[in-house]
């Protein structure tokens, strides 16, 4: 044990006096930000794909857009994440001649990724609402996206909120992903402090701590929020 | 009625030979009817024989697969025009209320008129008669406040419709309809998903509506209701109209043999 005391010892030592701290809040950060950004991101395109895919598809536009949606969700969850990274940093910027972080570029991949698979989450939330809310929106005279927006996306979300919390803690997570491009997360602050220490006990499990931490603080988050939402469904 | 009074009452609705099948299945086979402004027509038929199909036809909830539905003269069932317009001017009451759970009671009414009224501005000001979203909301709120008192539920304003009773939820859904001023209303069974007791209020209040000459067209089981408020009733069969009269001759002296069957054993 006393063994262990020295490997804490000189944790702290790294930590504090040779600017480890400043490495892991940075890789804190950048993880926090890639999953949140992330996520927002894969909201919003699977949000879209989910619409596009329970619309009515009488008409070519729908057929066309749903082919492409469906494209879109086989590509990104065919492929693992860090083929995507690669894919992105290492290929696509390259030809497109553009210039990108690799926090910034694991944002956008992670965005990209989790819109497929919250696409899918969306749509089984979109079809568990009740038909008769979209026929009774439309018979109002309401278009389809106006009754989508107002009414049954709402309800959808009540219903997926904590799948949800499970893509933003699986995204979390994941982020130990980024450092194949050159980001720095917690596991590169880490192991920053670990090779320098030449002592990598201490650090991982504190890496490990911070990451339950983490999990734990989304999960009792989302509650809340499934008290809030859940609102309409309390008598009053 | 005399044929006189039926010629001088403006047409409203007017379906000509409307069809409808579901993949291989036929359900309507041709329907042909007139309803005039202040007509209140009750559809009654055995389960399965198409009435539900028919009235969804109706606003084009159910895309109609032959046939022309003229409303105020333009035909609906021409894929091209654009229905929510139409629909506006047509209410519908469901079986199962369909108020959005997640607005309260004043929400649900206010929605639809705030939304379309608020288009109407963005689209066109002047010609929209309202000078500022926030007047049309006041507006809509007013408007709500009074149909809701009018069915004394203004204590419910702010609820969420998972707190109403039955018969509660068929009223506000009723004047969630009213709320857009539509030219008609369509009821299918409005009160076959009501615990017994709660039906009244809810007939009522379809009474009341009726009384004030809004044209409606009621799928309804309570035969009862139909031969008091109903001025034409309608019977439908396999997906054909077999017979339609006024309530007096059409209870008391049925012609067709699948009416009087039908009648025999419900009555
Ligand atoms: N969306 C649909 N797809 C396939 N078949 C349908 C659909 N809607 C209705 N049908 C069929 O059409 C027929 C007529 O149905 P409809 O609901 O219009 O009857 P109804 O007269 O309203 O009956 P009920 O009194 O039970 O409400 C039924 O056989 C039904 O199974
Ligand atoms: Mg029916």
């Amino acid at each position: 044990m006393d063994g262990f005391g020295r490997k804490v010892e000189r944790f702290l030592q790294f930590f504090a006096e040779y600017g480890g701290y400043r490495k892991v809040l940075e890789g804190l950060q950048n993880t926090l930000t890639i999953a949140v950004l992330g996520l927002i991101i894969g909201i919003l395109i699977g949000t879209v794909i989910a619409a596009v895919r329970v619309v009515p598809k009488y008409k070519m536009l729908p057929r066309i857009l749903n082919a492409v949606c469906t494209f879109y969700v086989g590509l990104f969850r065919g492929t693992p994440m860090v083929v995507q990274l690669l894919i992105f940093y290492y290929v696509l910027l390259p030809i497109l001649g553009m210039n990108m972080t690799g926090v910034q570029v694991s944002i956008w991949v992670f965005g990209l990724n989790s819109g497929a698979y919250i696409s899918e989450i969306m749509r089984s939330g979109i079809q568990s609402v009740d038909p008769g809310q979209m026929e009774a929106g439309r018979a109002l005279g309401l278009s389809f996206s106006t009754t989508m927006l107002q009414i049954v996306i709402p309800q959808a979300v009540k219903n997926i909120l904590p799948t949800l919390g499970n893509e933003f803690i699986a995204l979390i997570k994941e982020t130990s992903v980024v450092s194949f491009v050159g980001a720095t997360d917690l596991y590169v602050a880490f192991s920053y402090i670990g090779s320098n220490s030449y002592e990598f006990m201490v650090p991982y499990l504190v890496m490990a701590m911070i990451y339950i931490v983490l999990v734990v603080a989304i999960t009792l988050l989302i509650k809340v929020m499934e008290k809030q939402l859940g609102k309409s469904d309390r008598r009053k | 009625m005399s044929k006189q009074a039926e010629e001088n009452k403006e047409v409203i609705i007017d379906v000509k030979g409307l069809k409808k099948s579901f993949d291989q299945k036929e359900v309507l086979n041709g329907i042909d009817v007139t309803i005039c402004k202040g007509d209140i027509v009750c559809v009654i038929g055995p389960s399965g024989s198409g009435k539900s199909t028919f009235l969804r036809c109706l606003n084009c909830m159910e895309d109609p697969t032959g046939g022309q539905i003229f409303f105020d003269g333009v035909d609906i069932a021409d894929m091209s025009v654009d229905i929510n317009i139409h629909r506006q001017h047509m209410g519908m009451v469901f079986q199962h209320f369909n108020l959005f759970n997640n607005k309260t009671v004043l929400q649900n009414i206010m929605l639809a008129p705030v939304h379309t009224r608020t288009a109407a501005l963005k689209k066109n000001k002047a010609a929209s008669g309202y000078t500022s979203a926030a007047q049309i909301k006041a507006q809509a709120k007013e408007e709500a406040m009074a149909l809701l008192k009018r069915i004394g539920l203004e204590d419910k304003a702010d609820v969420y419709p998972s707190t109403l009773s039955g018969g509660q939820k068929q009223r506000v859904a009723i004047v969630r309809s009213l709320a857009m001023k539509p030219d008609v209303i369509l009821f299918d069974e409005p009160t076959s998903a009501l615990d017994p007791e709660m039906v009244g209020e809810v007939l009522d209040l379809m009474r009341e509506v009726a009384r004030e000459g809004m044209t409606m067209i009621i799928v309804t089981h309570e035969m009862g209701f139909a031969r008091e408020v109903a001025n034409r009733v309608l019977f439908i069969d396999g997906g054909r109209i077999l017979e339609s009269g006024a309530p007096e001759t059409f209870f008391a002296a049925p012609k067709n043999p699948r009416l009087k069957e039908f009648l025999s054993k419900v009555l």
